[in-house]
């Protein structure tokens, strides 16, 4: 069964149209990294997946509840998506393992000492250990996505959204973020992935989507989507951005 | 000049009673103030329409009117339509509504610059509105309405002798009062202003000590200014 199943979303915003009816499915351990031009709706698409921002119709099937339904605890089903911010959104008033460590205390009300051991335990999964007393301010910018990461992974998701989590980052933290979500690749983790890093996304994602538009223009796995695409479009996208980002 | 030092402690205990009405009338202000314009700011942040018009319309008329004009309206003018209030009160009740129309601003304006990622990000863990507020605004709001508040506060400190024009035995009144008797207003006066310094003082270590103890890198709340 899909983990996550997206029927004809559609959004605007005013007379905008951002997605004119997405559909697609995520298989529990997929790792899927969605590509195309600025302004194609793909951060929106991942944050209708946790109806940051709801869509305006069609329906988001996370593990078999549909969260575009009235009466959906949204905040509950929210737990079993993490999401990771292009810029962080790390609590600046919070150390590095609270931050880790609020919502188990205060959403799952797990108590001090085992929301503290599981934080630090996410923390080590991230390699920030060490880092955990520092404030948001006091971490570099890799070092503060992953403990974004940690935050999330904190929460025990069945999915996670990563939305463009290396397009603030200096070219050399780069990588220590691209690790730690190729590990958790490795361990299973389902993740869906708005990045531009094609070297991720050729060695890590089993599936590349391809959206321009509001629309998905294609879809298929690395080795097609690089090698034998469907569209000339597809093809033309890919290779500029290869150029830029470094496809190998 | 001994002669004014002897009978400047003479008077000590009276101008300190002055002065400890003087940071009743305060506090008291600040309190009333902090609790209506924290439900002004949100009122005005997250209300209905018109009740955030409305909230806008009761900082522009409070904030547009002379502080001895409301005490006057509120102790002497109510009473003929029926409301008498006791000085005390009413002068809580105007240096304090007149702070909450200044409270709301530095509230809504700490909440304003928290950004609405931090909010997303409370969501995204499962946190409902209630949570994110509590856990993830507010510590931040608070933080970095210090400044300000603590400016607000030693506002309300220095208007508080305008609660002699309702008669009320504040520090000033107390030393009027012996003015009257002893002809040495110089003397007195300058007592006065050295008290009414040093509770200015009090007040601003007090809170900069606060500052410094909740604060956090990234936060500028306790710089020296």
């Amino acid at each position: 069964m899909s983990l996550l199943q997206l029927k004809n979303i559609k959004k605007s915003f005013g007379s905008n149209q951002v997605l004119d009816g997405v559909s697609f499915d995520v298989t529990k351990g997929d790792v899927i990294v969605i590509i195309g031009p600025s302004g194609t709706g793909k951060s929106t698409l991942l944050r209708c997946v946790n109806m940051l921002n709801p869509p305006d119709s069609g329906n988001v099937i996370v593990d078999g509840t549909d969260l575009t339904q009235k009466g959906v605890n949204l905040s509950k089903e929210r737990q079993k998506i993490g999401m990771v911010f292009q810029h962080f959104a790390l609590f600046t008033h919070l150390r590095a393992i609270e931050n880790v460590a609020i919502g188990i205390k205060k959403v799952r009300k797990m108590n001090e000492k085992e929301a503290h051991e599981k934080a630090m335990y996410e923390l080590e999964r991230v390699g920030l250990a060490d880092h955990k007393d520092k404030y948001p301010a006091e971490l570099s910018g890799g070092q503060k996505q992953r403990v974004g990461i940690a935050r999330a992974l904190a929460m025990d998701p069945l999915l996670m959204l990563f939305d463009e989590p290396t397009s603030a980052l200096d070219p050399e933290l780069i990588g220590e973020v691209l690790t730690v979500m190729k590990n958790l690749a490795e361990e299973g983790m389902t993740m869906l992935c708005v990045t531009h890093e094609m070297g991720f996304a050729k060695s890590v994602s089993n599936e590349i989507i391809f959206m321009e538009e509001g629309n998905i223009v294609e879809m298929g796995s690395p080795k097609k989507m690089f090698e034998n695409p469907d569209h000339d479009r597809t093809q033309s996208f890919l290779h500029k951005i290869s150029e830029l980002y470094g496809g190998e | 000049m001994l002669d004014s030092i002897v009978f400047v402690f003479e008077n000590m205990p009276l101008l300190l009673k002055g002065a400890l009405v003087a940071v009743e009338i305060t506090v008291l202000s600040i309190l009333l103030g902090m609790v209506v314009g924290l439900l002004v700011a949100i009122l005005r942040l997250y209300g209905p329409k018109p009740i955030q018009k409305f909230m806008k319309l009761y900082e522009w008329v409070l904030r547009g009117l002379p502080i001895l004009v409301i005490l006057f309206i509120i102790y002497f003018g109510l009473p003929s339509v029926g409301l008498n209030i006791p000085a005390f009160i009413s002068a809580v009740l105007g240096l304090g509504l007149r702070s909450s129309a200044y409270q709301a601003q530095i509230y809504r304006g700490a909440i304003q610059s928290i950004g609405v990622e931090q909010v997303e990000a409370g969501l995204s863990i499962g946190m409902n509105r209630t949570k994110t507020m509590l856990y993830v605004i507010v510590p931040q709001a608070i933080r970095l309405s210090l400044p300000g508040f603590t400016n607000e506060f030693t506002i309300v400190l220095k208007d508080s002798p305008l609660a002699y024009a309702l008669g009320i035995a504040e520090l000033l009144k107390q030393g009027r009062n012996i003015i009257v008797t002893s002809f040495k207003p110089f003397t007195i006066y300058l007592t006065c202003a050295i008290i009414y310094f040093l509770l200015f003082h009090f007040f601003y270590y007090l809170f900069r000590k606060i500052a410094e103890k909740y604060e956090v890198p990234g936060y500028i709340m306790s710089k020296k200014s």
